[in-house]
């Protein structure tokens, strides 16, 4: 440890979206493309605000749409650029056809998700509406569970992205995290600036032989790039672990592909991004009364870590899998059909719960927490096994 | 935002010896026989003895040229997607500025970004006024070829009064477009673009000159550039060029420019065509020649001579200052 303690740390109060606008000031970031949508914008005026002040040395792009702000990003990183964006909700939605460019041009791309629900009904408070929606576009999909994990997150996704030539979208939950002030402790600048280094060369508009970027591909080629891309993104695990491990010597932080509370419990509860801190709590608590109930809270979603999430089974009977979001029609929720998929796959059988709760904003205490875990434990054959719980 | 001080300096360019040999776009793409747009890129590519970066939005001149493994891009080219081009540019741009800054990047090349009609005048156009508005050093090119040819000759924004298309087509109830052509350079100046231009496949000097001076702007710079389309337009592909002059000459596509709010116009045209021997060569007007639509011929003739009185009174009341 002794590279941690050369180290140094100080300790901050800040709010999500400012931890985040911290780590792009640290992380020697070329270009800044952004659009204001709430509950984004803290991340934008901050970094506007080291840009006036000079703390910022990358160029600040004020773009006229989220459209654009990717566009912007992807112009940046085909000229060789580290190019970074934040955005949430409708933001995320407008850029959703260039998700799929950054993506396909195999670009790396960072970029803060503040989610937020999605229009109609309009609603500017949190679930996982809106990056469901970009799911499966490409992007490598973390989640934070607290302001110093988005920090952390966004400082690694810079060497996640340029080491596997994909972007890397870093999520937050809107106003828990992005509004919610914390403590976090931030590494010095020169720590940030040596771990993320500048980006590798890589081929670029910026080359002395001219080169052709986006080609137009036909029915001969398309499905070869598509298959490329995709066996990169599931390969993409190793390295994010790579980066992580780094990362940890730095800081002493390791979030990891999932964390595990309760290990082997009877009753998990599956669980994406910051109210996965109320469930563990609340299990900590049931725990101590003698009861068998756990949290699984991913830390990534694509690539999904599919061996860390099977080697947490062992002993589990029921997952509880709470999506913040809907598939309209389907049948379960976005993260139960995946965890299902990956559970038939691999012919494991569990029962599984999924709940749909927490959208717009809807509030997840320790007592909806206790009712659902007590649910997980007692339902019988004749159980619900898909249902939205809005408290009582 | 500084730039490369090579490309302040600008020639206007008096002969075919002036220009850059260099052939930038390599023979062998698939764009059609006579087509205009890969006219246009040719004088654009050739005016600049620096090499340029292109980005091109979806349209003709992007699949013609670029279907995988093939480039016929002898520059440094992107596309990304139909209504960006101005943003991707605005990107490329402001990224060049921040490795410079760092010092990883010894000069700064030329940005273009390269869109038709449609991704400029309707899909793109609020990408284009965003770039405009922040100031980018780039110049932007809209080939204009009046209607989405790539997907088949349906109108847009740019279709010109009266010309038929297959989502303008001509019939008891419609005369072909109804509605006028939106003046794109009036949008474009009103943001205070620092140099606007039109220009011709047809007056190559004039095109070249124009891109020549665009580029040495420490700033946004737009060129509407006229770019006739043999399969949409309907005429033989030996007629492009013809075409193309016809609009000039008959003042149905005036060719000026405005700098720093100054119009000028490079052409003048004393004695005009009869609007006829522009419209006699091309499909997509026939029914305008015929004597039961006598009545939307001379709508469309009055709105060339609208159009060219208010640009010529707008470079005369200056011509007097």
């Amino acid at each position: 440890m002794a590279q941690f303690e050369s180290v140094q740390t100080r300790k901050s109060l800040l709010t999500g979206d400012e931890a985040v606008a911290h780590a792009v000031r640290q992380s020697n970031v070329d270009l800044v493309a952004a659009y204001p949508i709430t509950p984004q914008t803290i991340i934008v005026e901050r970094i506007a605000d080291f840009a006036a002040s000079g703390a910022f040395t990358g160029q600040f792009v004020p773009v006229e749409s989220e459209h654009s702000a990717m566009s912007a990003c992807i112009g940046g990183a085909l000229a060789g650029a580290r190019a970074f964006t934040a955005t949430a909700s409708q933001g995320l939605a407008l850029m959703h056809e260039m998700l799929y460019a950054a993506s396909g041009l195999r670009l790396p791309i960072s970029m803060a998700i503040a989610n937020r629900a999605l229009n109609s009904p309009l609603n500017i408070h949190n679930d996982h509406t809106d990056v469901m929606g970009s799911i499966d576009s490409g992007w490598i999909q973390l989640f934070a569970e607290n302001a110093e994990e988005a920090y952390d997150r966004v400082i690694q996704s810079f060497r996640i992205a340029e080491a596997v030539n994909l972007p890397v979208a870093v999520n937050l939950d809107g106003f828990t995290l992005t509004h919610s002030t914390e403590p976090v402790e931030m590494l010095s600048d020169e720590a940030v600036r040596g771990f993320v280094g500048r980006p590798p060369k890589r081929d670029s508009l910026m080359d002395e032989a001219p080169k052709s970027f986006g080609l137009m591909s036909l029915p001969d080629s398309y499905q070869f790039f598509k298959e490329d891309q995709s066996r990169a993104t599931t390969g993409s695990g190793v390295t994010i672990s790579q980066v992580e491990g780094e990362y940890v010597k730095l800081s002493g932080r390791d979030h990891g592909a999932l964390k595990i509370f309760g290990s082997g419990s009877k009753v998990m509860m599956v669980m994406l991004g910051s109210y996965a801190g109320t469930a563990r709590t609340t299990a900590r608590q049931m725990k101590n009364g003698g009861e068998q109930v756990g949290v699984i809270s991913l830390g990534w979603l694509r690539p999904f870590p599919e061996r860390q999430f099977l080697d947490a089974l062992e002993g589990v009977e029921t997952l509880m899998i709470m999506d913040r979001s809907v598939s309209y029609g389907a049948p379960a929720g976005p993260l139960a059909s995946d965890v299902m998929s990956l559970l038939y796959r691999y012919g494991i059988k569990r029962k599984v719960i999924a709940v749909t709760y927490g959208l717009g904003g809807r509030g997840f205490l320790e007592e909806d927490a206790m009712r659902l875990f007590r649910y997980a434990e007692k339902s019988g054959p004749s159980f619900e096994s898909f249902f939205f719980y809005g408290g009582e | 935002m500084e730039g490369n001080s090579k490309l302040s300096q600008f020639q206007p360019v008096k002969s075919i010896f002036e220009i850059n040999r260099e052939e930038r776009m390599a023979p062998g793409h698939r764009a059609c026989a006579g087509c205009g747009p890969m006219i246009a890129v040719r004088q654009i590519l050739q005016s600049l003895d620096v090499k340029p970066v292109v980005i091109s939005a979806t349209g003709c001149v992007e699949v013609t040229t670029s279907t995988y493994p093939d480039s016929a891009w002898l520059v440094p080219w992107a596309h990304v997607a139909f209504e960006n081009s101005a943003a991707v540019a605005s990107g490329v741009e402001a990224a060049m500025h921040a490795l410079k800054v760092r010092g990883e990047l010894k000069e700064e090349r030329p940005v273009i970004a390269l869109a038709g009609d449609g991704g400029t005048f309707d899909i793109g156009l609020q990408a284009l006024s965003g770039a405009l508005e922040r100031g980018h050093r780039m110049l932007y090119v809209c080939y204009d070829n009046e209607a989405y040819m790539n997907t088949g000759i349906q109108r847009s924004s740019a279709t010109p009064f009266g010309a038929w298309t297959t989502t303008s087509p001509v019939g008891k109830e419609w005369p072909g477009k109804a509605e006028i052509k939106k003046d794109i350079m009036g949008i474009v100046v009103a943001h205070g673009t620092p140099y606007a231009a039109t220009a011709s496949i047809s007056h190559w000097k004039d095109l070249m000159t124009k891109v020549r001076k665009a580029v040495s702007q420490n700033g946004p710079t737009f060129l509407h550039v006229y770019a006739p389309c043999n399969r949409g337009w309907r005429f033989e592909p030996k007629d492009t060029v013809e075409v193309a002059k016809r609009a000039v000459e008959t003042r149905f596509f005036p060719l000026y420019e405005v700098e720093n709010g100054r119009y000028r116009i490079t052409v003048p045209v004393a004695k005009p065509r009869p609007l006829e021997d522009f419209l006699s060569l091309q499909g997509r007007f026939s029914h305008l020649l015929k004597p039961e639509n006598s009545e939307t011929l001379k709508e469309l003739k009055s709105i060339v001579e609208e159009r060219w009185s208010k640009i010529n009174a707008a470079a005369s009341v200056q011509a007097q200052v």
